[in-house]
Order: structure tokens, then C-alpha cells, then sequence
């Protein structure tokens, strides 16, 4: 029998071999179940995890654990985000209690948007211990039972733990090396930011595999399909981080009036198949931002489907 | 030093708007340094209470003086004979400062007139920045002698984090991304090893989270 971490359905296919293909699901702006359970059927089938965001660019939805719950009734392995923006160390530890309690068993370990942004501006940032720290603490709790202060838990949670990448953020030359501290601190899988310059990324890769980065960790590559060309400009510059190659915008505009998003499609699919090549990639994270309506039709057009069932 | 700046003259009035005699006591300390609280700011802020106040029909007594500083006693005393002839007390020292005047003549009403800041200092003529955060246990030198619990907006201990955008703040584009300056800095001494550490979560016990803060040294207390 196959240890598992977690033994999450995430886990599962990673470890069986296959190329994983997870989702996201943003929670609703109110306590609208019918809008999670809806995002969850297009979902459900097309993918082998579904992250739910945490208060994603600082404005309060439903609760990433709430939302969890809701997916997992819905039959989908959830994958909770937590950031370091809203909860100290007592709050991070029960809310992993809570969810490991609840059968949720992945777990994507951030920062967070600064509340700046958002639409509480107001509000006391806490950032007691930032996204690497979190990686150890719940690798603490599952891997030796104990809390931050290292008084033993009564029943650890089994969680796979992962965590973010921007490969192309600044200061470039030691994102590689923050990568390889998340893989120290304990992460297990890696979900990297948007991805659009593949020439640049296929360099990151080649760095990640020369230090071997890939061989003690599941790399996901994340793709958000362009939807207009307006939305691929904001990307290119308002959005840090972001690397939008000048080529892709043009391709958006040529598809001409209508047709951008479809193009948009296109250019996800090619990508998706790309990266299936890519050596030391483990998987795609596709983040269809409020598009989970389109997920089914890129999963299919890139080969994802059927998505394997391991028991 | 103490960072503050001059809260605008509209919410001082309303301050002292039922007062007659007003006395603006001054600090030679840091507000002088910064130039908001010194002899010449509080010669500037009584008279636009007379002339605010006038503005509004009424004629008010303002008095001017300047301690050495507001955070000891010994200074805070020098007031005593004077203060007795005013009704209310306008300190524009850092927050210490007006608290210490309540603490040593609880009759008489005492304000802020200034917005406490920050610890930091000056980086060119008329622009402050922050510099410390009082956390109570400095580890500056493992990230190239830049405190990233003060200059990065997420106190990152293990930055930087994506936001981090050509040397800036994915906050603002007014703030330095520390962990760059960190990054860079600490790689072309060839201390990238240092960095690779995983610096393990802060006890904040030190800091404000532990609660108020007292030092006490036993050789000089009596």
C-alpha cells in the first residue's frame, strides 16, 4: 500500500505518475451556497483538485474553509488557501485543525494581498509568521504532531501541503532559490503564479531541474486564459510580477472583434499541452477567473480529460 | 529619532475651542529635529490659535514655552509654576510628551498637537523614513543591516514576496521593496547561504503584542 500524506485525490494522481490538472473556485461576495455549488458541477470531473482563494486580493468573500466544505459535499477535492494577511498563529493552527477534522486534506500555504488593496483598507494586517513559516508549521503538525510551541495535538491533520511561485517577479535571479526554501520549509506541491512567457518560464524549469528542485516536489504550472485583450494589458501592467509577451497581445488582437476570448482559449490549450512536455512540470493549475463555465471545454481541447481515478 | 507631523490647525481648534487660557509647550528632543515641535513651531501654532480663535470671536491667552524635552520628569516639573495660570495645555511633542504633562498635573486638560509617526529618520531634506519598529529583539544583520519587520509591508522574515515589483512595493509605488534591497545587497556580498536560512516564526513577546512595555535597570533605579 502507498503511504500518503495526506492521501488527498491531489496527492494521489501526483503520486500515481499522472499530469495533474487542478482548478480554482473564487468564493462568493455573500453567503450564496447556490453560486459555489454551481461553480463546483462545472468543475467537478475536469479536475483533480480545486484551490479555493482565502480573501483573494484582500476583499472578504465567504470563508476559503466554508467554501471547502461545500466543494467536498459536492464531491471535489478541495485544495484551501490560507494567507499570512488574516490570522495569527492561533487562528492558522485551529483553522488546520478545523479543515483536517472535515476530511479536507490539501492545504496552498500564501502570504496574501496586502489589505491595502482591498476593501478594507483600514483593517490591522497581522502577518505574524509569513508563507514559509506557515509551510513549517503545518509540516510540524503533521509530521511530528506537534503545535507551534511544540506541545503534542491530540490526532494531527494529514494535509498536503503546498505552495506559490512567481518565477517572474522580482528580484528574478533569487526566485529560484525562494522556491527552493518553500521546498525546505516542507512544501510538497508548488502552484506558480500565471504563467504567459513560456520561453521564460522553460528557463526557470531548467533551473529548478538542475538543482533538482523538481524530484522533492510536484511543480504546477499555473495558466489563466486571457479573456479580452483589456484583461491581458492589466495583466502586462498592473499586475507586478506578470510577464504578458507582446506577441500574445497581438494575437488576442488579431482574432479580431468577438473572438478574443476564444483565441484566449486557444492560447491556454497550447500552453496546456507545452507544459505537458516540460521537463520537471508535474501538472497544470488552471485559475479561470470567474470562467469556471469554461473549464470543462479547455480541459477537453487540451487532452486533460478523463482525469484519472486512483484508489 | 521620533517621527510626527502637525495635525491640521481646524482639529486643534476644536480641541481648545472651549478654553481661554492655552499654553504650547514645545520639546527640544526629536520634534525639534523634525521640525513640527520646536521653539519656533510652537510660536507658529499659538498664533494661529489666536488668530483661528479670533476668526471665530473669541479672544484667548495663548502661552508659548519650549522644555528640553517632554519624556523626562525633571523637564515636565519646569512647568509648574507656569501652568497654573492656564486652562488648557497643547503639547506638541511626540505622544510621550502630552502624556507626561496629564500624568504630572491631572487638573488641567492636555492635547496633542501632533500626529505621532514613526522611528526612523531623515533620508534627504524633508523627507523621513521608517527605520525601526521597536519589536525588542534586533536581528537586523541577518538581512543585510535592513530591518524587514518595519520596511516590508508584510514583515516578511523570509521575503520577498511576488509583490515585489522593479524595486518597489506591490503596495506603493512611494515604497522601497526591502527584500529587494535585501536580496541584491546580500548577493553581491556573497551571502546568498545566509538567505537560504528558513528563519524560523518571531516571538513577538518583545514587541507591543507582548503588551505595554517598562525597561527597567536596576543599577540606575533607585
Amino acid at each position: 500500500m502507498t503511504e500518503y500524506k495526506s492521501g488527498s485525490n491531489l496527492e494521489k494522481v501526483l503520486k500515481a505518475g499522472y499530469f495533474a490538472f487542478t482548478g480554482e473556485c473564487g468564493p462568493p461576495r455573500g453567503a450564496n451556497v447556490e453560486v459555489v455549488r454551481k461553480k463546483a458541477q462545472h468543475l467537478k470531473g475536469c479536475v483533480d483538485a480545486v484551490n479555493v482563494t482565502d480573501n483573494q486580493t484582500a476583499v472578504v468573500r465567504m470563508s476559503s474553509w466554508a467554501a471547502c466544505l461545500i466543494l467536498k459535499e459536492e464531491g471535489l477535492d478541495p485544495n484551501f488557501q490560507m494567507v499570512c494577511r488574516d490570522r495569527n498563529r492561533l487562528a492558522m493552527q485551529s483553522d488546520i485543525l478545523g479543515i483536517s477534522a472535515h476530511g479536507i486534506k490539501n492545504m496552498l500555504c500564501l502570504s496574501g494581498d496586502h489589505q491595502r488593496f482591498g476593501d478594507h483598507p483600514e483593517a490591522k494586517n497581522v502577518y505574524d509568521i509569513d508563507s514559509i513559516q506557515l509551510i513549517s508549521m503545518v509540516k510540524k503538525m503533521r509530521d511530528e504532531g506537534a503545535f507551534l510551541n511544540g506541545e503534542k495535538i491530540d490526532v494531527p491533520p494529514k494535509i498536503f501541503i503546498g505552495a506559490a511561485c512567481n518565477p517572474f517577479a522580482e528580484p528574478l535571479e533569487f526566485r529560484v532559490y525562494r522556491l527552493k526554501k518553500k521546498i525546505d520549509a516542507g512544501a510538497d506541491f508548488i502552484q506558480t503564479q500565471c504563467i504567459y512567457n513560456m520561453k521564460r518560464f522553460r528557463e526557470f524549469m531548467k533551473r529548478v531541474v538542475d538543482m533538482g528542485l523538481h524530484e522533492r516536489c510536484y511543480i504546477l504550472a499555473g495558466i489563466t486564459p486571457l479573456k479580452s485583450v483589456g484583461m491581458a494589458r492589466y495583466m502586462a501592467t498592473q499586475v507586478p510580477g506578470m510577464d504578458v509577451p507582446e506577441e500574445l497581445i497581438k494575437r488576442l488582437r488579431g482574432a479580431g472583434k468577438g473572438k478574443a476570448a476564444e483565441e484566449g482559449i486557444k492560447i491556454a490549450v497550447e500552453q496546456i499541452q507545452e507544459l505537458k512536455e516540460m521537463e520537471g512540470v508535474a501538472g497544470v493549475h488552471l485559475m479561470a477567473i470567474e470562467w469556471e463555465h469554461r473549464v470543462p471545454e479547455i480541459a477537453k481541447l487540451a487532452g486533460m480529460l478523463p482525469r484519472p481515478k486512483v484508489e | 529619532m521620533i517621527i510626527a507631523e502637525a495635525k491640521p490647525i481646524s482639529e486643534i481648534l476644536e480641541m481648545v475651542k472651549d478654553f481661554s487660557k492655552i499654553l504650547v509647550v514645545g520639546c527640544k528632543g526629536c520634534v525639534t529635529v523634525c521640525n513640527v515641535g520646536g521653539a519656533k513651531e510652537v510660536a507658529i501654532l499659538a498664533s494661529s490659535i489666536r488668530i483661528g480663535m479670533r476668526k471665530k470671536g473669541k479672544e484667548v491667552e495663548v502661552g508659548e514655552i519650549t522644555l528640553e524635552r517632554q519624556c523626562d520628569p525633571e523637564y515636565i516639573e519646569e512647568l509648574r509654576d507656569i501652568i497654573k495660570d492656564y486652562d488648557a495645555v497643547v503639547s506638541i511633542a511626540c505622544g510621550v510628551g502630552p502624556q507626561f504633562i496629564a500624568e504630572r498635573y491631572p487638573d488641567i486638560m492636555v492635547f496633542p498637537g501632533v500626529n505621532t509617526k514613526f522611528m526612523g529618520g531623515a533620508i534627504e531634506h524633508g523627507v523621513w523614513a521608517e527605520r525601526c519598529a521597536g519589536c525588542g529583539q534586533c536581528v537586523i544583520h541577518y538581512y543585510g543591516t535592513m530591518c524587514p519587520i518595519a520596511r516590508c509591508s508584510k514583515s516578511l522574515m523570509n521575503g520577498p514576496c511576488g509583490g515585489s515589483n522593479h524595486g518597489k512595493c506591490e503596495v506603493s509605488p512611494e515604497i522601497d521593496c526591502i527584500w529587494d534591497k535585501i536580496v541584491r545587497k546580500m548577493m553581491a556580498q556573497g551571502r546568498l547561504e545566509e538567505l537560504l536560512k528558513i528563519r524560523p516564526p518571531k516571538s513577538w513577546l518583545t514587541a507591543r503584542d507582548g503588551g505595554p512595555r517598562k525597561m527597567v535597570r536596576e543599577e540606575l533605579a533607585k
